[in-house]
């Protein structure tokens, strides 16, 4: 920590390591400067957005490809530029960033997307008033999501995990005039909060228990192996470690930002606001920053973990992400809004990221994320292309056939949509869910999560297909026609679908590139890759349950296009179940009469406590102090002013009369004189007459 | 009766006189006069009771009156600037409407 003093890079740092805070220091001044900006100067603050989102994907690239170059090379390393920002006594607060092929790849993807996204905005955000402060907050957000990827201090790194949960409150809510959108904004930042508060404790506990919150200072780092030796020999509660139990509060805080059961009921929510943010931070970046934070303090995750075994924190990992990616397909099963589905859609992947960290390692869950990054971004912004095109319609019942009115639009939704379901060979999610679903076949704890996300692949398969039947085969069943959006939309569309096919190919069992790149191996390409035992098995098998989730669908929904008040194919065959599964498994329902109904109880306690008990107080003493002020009240206006007036009056009186001796007239004066002088004369004379 | 109580009886006969026009006289010229005989019915004093005092040798009350006389002309000059300096603002030297201290 001694040689790092001061803002002065450490001496291995490359140059672009040394400026790398630039990539998210340039949206964050382009958000400060069109905050500054009138709502009058729309241009001006979409090209400050779109012109730092381009440098910083520029030098997100440069860093790329200077990691990919070490690593070539043999070399990928970890380059970090820590400097202290506080120093109070002994103890330093440290902050840097670092530069290794996991931040090199999120960097590249966030940004990527990110510019994407903005482009599409423009088109998407055209007509509203408040077009500025959209790319205002845009572009905050990008900044700060770039710097929660960049960081190697966990304190940067929280610090910019509020920023970006500050910024999506901000852009759910930015139809504040809808009064959802302003609940969803709140429901949001309260929920998140939750998860926050236990990552602030285990941020502490960190502190506390390492001196540092650098993730890598040269082996002195809190999750480098010195520090993480002293944390595992430290025990906490419940046969944890202290390493477990800081693992499990940090994933507290990923859950809570990723919308993992039982904090994800703010994400649907989220879809209130425009669609444009739906698909850049509750799809592709900002949910995933949860993931993210997992993959960066996976040392600590695994510390004391035995080869082949796992630890206590992974376990709950992979449980909390199986269950989430179950439980959220089955309520995507049975919803009506476009980006509600989507929604929980993104709910139940983030739950495949989860276990595929907790199960896989590092390179599993991330693959996942960069592959989903890519095509739930085109997916939402496939959606916000309909909705745009179908006049701000969200139901998907009130839609229909517009595979001939939106042709472009329905071409790229269904590559992200077949790539969401995991369709075979051609997409990324095929290939990025099969390495979580191998996995889950090899987890050495139990083979229920394995079955979990079979089940849940299934499901994902089912409820995409019956969205896209309803959205673009049978017939139109809205009012006015359909339109496609204009091309300012659709070529964002076109690259995301392109990448949602073609990143698949750095994953695969053959040329496992992706992970070999994170874990710094070689790479080969190798055909045997496929002949691993059960590989073939596996994929088989997951082929089929996304052939049978397809086929099913296909079959209830087809091109039938019901009526939008005709029950739903699935309603009519199970109708408890379908009612259970619109109302979201009543979460909300339960979170209503447990957690707010708690608090609201404590409120009119509180509130009758104020009133009744501590306002009887306070009234009391006030009271007292009342009389006690009518006692002197009655004492001043009675004794004290009687007696001053009194005296007043005396000398009012004699002022008067001596004020008639003053007659100005000098002889007066001198007359007064002289009788003074007889008298005075006369006293003397009678007095000296003894 | 002795000579110095014949003196003391002219002294206080002029006193009384110049009094009385410094009351009752309503021009502040005549009042400067009455005052200027009161001064020096007291200088009479002085030169009576040093002549008829136990040291009538010493000079001492000759000296008093010179200097009382002295100290009297300078008074006289000052009150007549006075009293030119009323007229100039006032317009007159009637002591009666000279009443602007009143209380």
């Amino acid at each position: 920590m001694q040689e790092t003093i001061s803002f002065a890079p450490q001496l291995a740092a490359s140059p672009i390591a040394g400026i790398l805070w630039l990539i998210p220091a340039l949206p964050i001044v382009a958000a400060g400067l069109s905050a500054l900006l009138n709502q009058a100067k729309r241009r001006t603050s979409a090209t400050l957005a779109i012109g730092s989102m381009s440098f910083s994907l520029l030098l997100s690239l440069v860093a790329f490809g200077h990691v990919l170059a070490g690593w070539a090379h043999g070399a990928a390393g970890r380059e970090t530029v820590n400097f202290t920002w506080i120093q109070v006594g002994a103890a330093n607060v440290d902050l840097g960033w670092v530069l290794d092929p996991l931040a090199a790849v999120m960097l590249v993807m966030v940004s990527f997307v990110g510019l994407l996204i903005f482009i599409y905005s423009i088109g998407y955000m055209k007509h509203d008033e408040n077009f500025t402060r959209f790319f205002c907050f845009l572009s905050l957000f990008a900044g700060a999501m770039l710097g929660v990827v960049i960081a190697n201090s966990l304190l940067l790194l929280f610090m910019c995990w509020e920023i970006v949960g500050l910024t999506s409150y901000l852009l759910i809510g930015f139809w504040y005039q809808k009064p959802a959108a302003a609940a969803a904004a709140k429901k949001a930042f309260l929920t998140t909060r939750v998860g926050d508060v236990f990552f602030l404790l285990g941020i502490v506990w960190l502190f506390s228990q390492t001196g540092t919150l650098l993730f890598y200072n040269n082996g002195a780092g809190s999750i480098e192996h010195g520090a993480l030796a002293g944390l595992l020999a430290q025990p906490a509660a419940l046969g944890l470690t202290a390493a477990g139990a800081i693992g499990l509060l940090i994933f507290a805080g990923a859950a809570g930002k990723s919308g993992q059961f039982p904090l994800h009921v703010w994400l649907p929510d989220a879809m209130e606001g425009p669609t444009p943010v739906s698909a850049l931070i509750h799809a592709a970046t900002m949910v995933a920053a949860g993931v993210y934070l997992v993959a960066r303090v996976y040392p600590l995750m695994q510390a004391g973990m035995q080869p082949g075994g796992t630890t206590t924190a992974l376990t709950v990992v992979t449980w909390v992400g199986a269950f989430t990616a179950v439980f959220a397909a089955l309520i995507a099963v049975a919803q009506n809004d476009i980006k509600r589905i989507l929604a929980y859609s993104t709910v139940s992947q983030l739950g495949y990221m989860m276990a595929g960290l907790g199960m896989g390692g590092v390179a599993v869950g991330m693959f996942h994320l960069i592959t989903h990054g890519f095509f739930k971004a085109l997916l939402f912004l496939g959606a916000g292309s309909v909705i745009h095109g179908c006049h701000e319609e969200q139901d998907i019942r009130k839609m229909g056939g517009l595979k001939s009115d939106m042709p472009f639009t329905f071409l790229t939704y269904a590559i992200g949509m077949l790539a969401l379901c995991g369709f075979p060979l051609l997409f990324s999610g095929f290939w990025s869910k099969d390495g979580i679903l191998e996995a889950a076949q090899h987890w050495s704890v139990a083979k229920t999560p394995f079955y979990m996300l079979l089940f849940g692949a299934l499901l994902t398969a089912f409820y995409m297909t019956r969205q896209v039947a309803y959205v673009f085969f049978g017939h139109w069943k809205g009012g006015k026609p359909a339109h496609e959006s204009p091309r300012m939309m659709t070529v964002p569309l076109a690259i995301l679908a392109f990448f949602a096919m073609a990143l698949g190919a750095i994953g695969t069992p053959a040329w496992p590139w992706f992970r070999a790149f994170l874990d710094s191996r070689a790479a080969n390409f190798d055909l045997h890759g496929f002949m691993e035992p059960g590989l073939l098995a596996l994929m088989g098998t997951s082929t089929v349950v996304v052939f049978l989730g397809l086929g099913i669908a296909w079959k209830l929904y087809g091109d039938k296009s019901p009526r939008p008040e005709e029950p739903d194919a699935l309603e009519q065959a199970a109708p408890a179940m379908w009612a259970a599964l619109r109302d979201k498994l009543y979460v909300d329902e339960f979170y209503g009469w447990t957690v707010i109904a708690f608090y609201g109880w404590w409120a009119r306690v509180s509130d009758w406590l104020d009133r009744r008990v501590w306002g009887g107080v306070v009234g009391g003493v006030a009271g007292l102090f009342g009389l006690w002020a009518q006692l002197n009240r009655f004492l001043d206006n009675n004794v004290v002013d009687g007696v001053f007036d009194k005296g007043c009056e005396e000398l009012d009186v004699g002022g008067g009369l001596l004020s008639r001796v003053q007659t100005g007239r000098v002889q007066t004066y001198l007359r007064l004189l002289a009788l003074a002088v007889v008298a005075l004369v006369a006293i003397l004379i009678w007095s000296s007459r003894t | 009766m002795t000579p110095l109580a014949g003196y003391l009886l002219v002294a206080a006969l002029l006193f009384s006189i110049g009094l009385a026009g410094a009351l009752t006289r309503r021009n502040a010229i005549l009042v400067l006069i009455g005052i200027e005989l009161m001064l020096n019915a007291a200088n009479l004093n002085l030169i009576a009771f040093w002549r008829y005092g136990p040291h009538p040798e010493a000079l001492t009350g000759m000296m008093f009156a010179i200097f009382s006389i002295a100290v009297a002309a300078a008074e006289a000059a000052v009150g007549l600037g006075l009293v030119i300096q009323i007229h100039r603002h006032a317009h007159t030297t009637d002591l009666d409407q000279m009443n602007r201290m009143k209380g």
